[in-house]
């Protein structure tokens, strides 16, 4: 098994409703989509965003997207105008959600590898 | 029909290209120009706009534009569809008409409103009788901040708005219509969709949803292969073909920057998105896991399979209510140390204030280059980092202590860490907080008011 960072395997884009941010996953190709579903949980996500996310986590699977969908309660300070960040709307926490360290097998580390250099 | 109808949009929020909604219009045939100017904060401005002068309270924005593309509507018949009208849609109107008058355009073009979303002088009356407007996220009534509330709207869905063009609307300009309204609504009006058609419906809110923050979904804000995106100077903002069973393709004009893929397009899908099983709008519940996407040649993704249930017995109101103050000032420490001196900063305006006997709801503080956007996920910064900038923010309810603030921020230029600087805009701004309180409401309590008018 190696690590990667799920940057290498997804893209993203976040956004907010109120305090709330949601951040939503996307597979690049459809074979990702199962290592996201099995590791990507509501509960890592939690711990990752600790220090951000100060509500709960909830996860919805949208699988004919290949994607994940995060619903970050209580991330944003308030939300909206009440918030003092910068980022007020979470629309950076797509990326911050990509730093996530997953783990995946070897051939599929070396897949990555082998397209960033191509 | 016999082709798919064209609704393009030009804008997804006030303050969006002022240049898209023209180009939109003249770089490609289109039936219908959608354009979203409403966000919750708006909303509170334009009823402080209005109480000042009862002719304002809309998008200005929108009538030289109007203006400008004028003759390009009538000669091609394009009907356009905006919430301009913001707490005025009847003084929006009465702009649009009297440019198309001076323009020479008298007895070419009809102008129709939907209003009625406005429910600012019966929230009394609703909290009287027992409809308490409770905060969707905090469960509190409303009457709670009553003395404080700025405004309140109704968020009608598409069908007023296909009503509105039923009864010869070119230009329809809504108050608190949803974004994705603006949307289905000519696709309800042009394919006579019944009320209880829930997955066509569904496939016209997703359409809506797509393209309702513009070229956000044309290789705008785009992070899949972001670096070869062509063009983006010219971006092109969405265009939507639409069929009466439903299906529809995103697409744009030929020869604009961008690109529509179907990776792109789901970046976009997945924006402020909830449940995306129970997307709720005035119109129905769409589910988004239903939808099926294809690329169907270059910078064209089509939607199939798309699924809706049943609208629910509310409609969501939108509240606004003054909650107190802000205020966010920042300087820029260099190279070296520069994160140092930023946190040495930091903890002297801390103690200042306390010295004050200054007390806030809340003192937040960045380091922007090092952890603004992704606190400690970032990790610490490089020692040798080049700049960073210290932006410290507080918030009150007590005015005074915030306006006391403002003048803490500047003084460490000359009394404070060294090699600083960017306090050229001078001290920071107070700022009043205008927050926003979501509600529900039985649909039984509200109509919408639709009126068109010739010019």
């Amino acid at each position: 098994m190696a690590r990667v960072k799920l940057i290498e395997i997804a893209h993203a884009r976040s956004g907010d409703k109120g305090d709330t941010s949601n951040v939503g996953i996307i597979a690049y190709k459809p074979e990702y989509y199962p290592i996201m579903v099995e590791q990507v949980t509501a509960a890592r996500v939690k711990d990752h965003f600790k220090g951000i996310c100060f509500g709960g986590v909830e996860r919805f699977e949208i699988p004919n997207l290949h994607a994940l969908n995060f619903l970050l309660h209580k991330s944003l300070d308030g939300g909206g105008t009440i918030s003092l960040r910068t980022d007020a709307q979470g629309k950076t926490y797509s990326t911050a959600m990509l730093r996530m360290e997953i783990e995946v097998d070897d051939s599929l580390a070396r897949e990555i590898r082998g397209s960033k250099s191509e | 029909m016999t082709r798919p109808i064209r609704i393009a949009n030009g804008q997804g929020f006030w303050g969006d290209s002022l240049q898209a909604p023209i180009e939109q219009v003249r770089r490609g045939p289109i039936d219908y120009l959608g354009l979203d100017y409403l966000a919750e904060v708006t909303m509170s401005i334009m009823q402080k706009q209005r109480s000042r002068d009862p002719r304002s309270g809309y998008a200005r924005d929108f009538v030289p534009m109007i203006e400008e593309v004028l003759p390009d509507l009538v000669e091609h018949n394009i009907k356009v569809v905006a919430n301009a009208g913001g707490v005025n849609p009847e003084a929006c109107r009465d702009a649009v008409i009297e440019v198309a008058r001076r323009k020479g355009f008298a007895g070419k073009i009809k102008v129709g409103i939907v209003a009625g979303d406005d429910v600012m002088d019966r929230l009394d009356d609703f909290i009287a009788r027992g409809i308490e407007l409770k905060n969707l996220d905090t469960g509190e009534p409303l009457s709670s901040v009553r003395s404080r509330v700025q405004s309140a709207n109704i968020y009608f869905g598409g069908r007023p708005v296909a009503e509105c063009l039923g009864k010869g609307g070119q230009i329809v300009i809504a108050g608190r219509v949803t974004d994705t309204g603006l949307t289905l609504g000519p696709m309800i009006h042009e394919f006579g969709w019944a009320d209880d058609d829930w997955n066509k419906l569904a496939a016209g809110t997703i359409a809506g949803h797509t393209v309702e923050c513009g070229a956000q979904c044309t290789g705008g804000n785009c992070m899949i292969d972001w670096e070869t995106i062509s063009n983006g100077a010219d971006i092109g903002y969405p265009v939507i073909e639409a069929n009466p069973d439903g299906t529809f393709v995103i697409t744009k004009h030929e020869g604009t920057g961008g690109r529509i893929t179907v990776a792109g397009i789901k970046e976009q899908l997945l924006y402020e998105m909830g449940d995306p099983r129970e997307y709720i709008t005035p119109d129905c519940v769409a589910d988004f896991t239903s939808i099926q996407l294809e690329q169907a040649g270059t910078d064209r993704v089509r939607f199939s399979g798309i699924t809706g249930f049943p609208a629910t017995e509310f409609y969501k109101v939108s509240v606004s209510y003054s909650a107190g103050w802000k205020a966010v000032g920042s300087l820029v420490y260099a190279w070296p140390d520069a994160f140092k001196k930023a946190q040495a900063a930091d903890r002297i305006v801390r103690e200042r204030l306390e010295r004050l006997g200054l007390k806030y709801d809340e003192v937040l503080t960045e380091f922007v280059g090092a952890n603004a956007c992704h606190g400690a996920l970032a990790g610490p910064p490089p020692s040798d980092i080049a700049e960073v900038v210290f932006r410290i923010g507080v918030r009150s309810e007590d005015k005074g202590a915030v306006e006391r603030f403002t003048r803490e921020v500047a003084p460490l230029a000359l009394n404070g860490p060294p090699t600083v600087t960017g306090f050229g805009a001078g001290r920071p701004k107070t700022e009043e907080i205008v927050a926003y309180w979501p509600a529900l409401i039985p649909k039984t309590e509200v109509q919408p008011r639709i009126s068109v008018i010739e010019a």
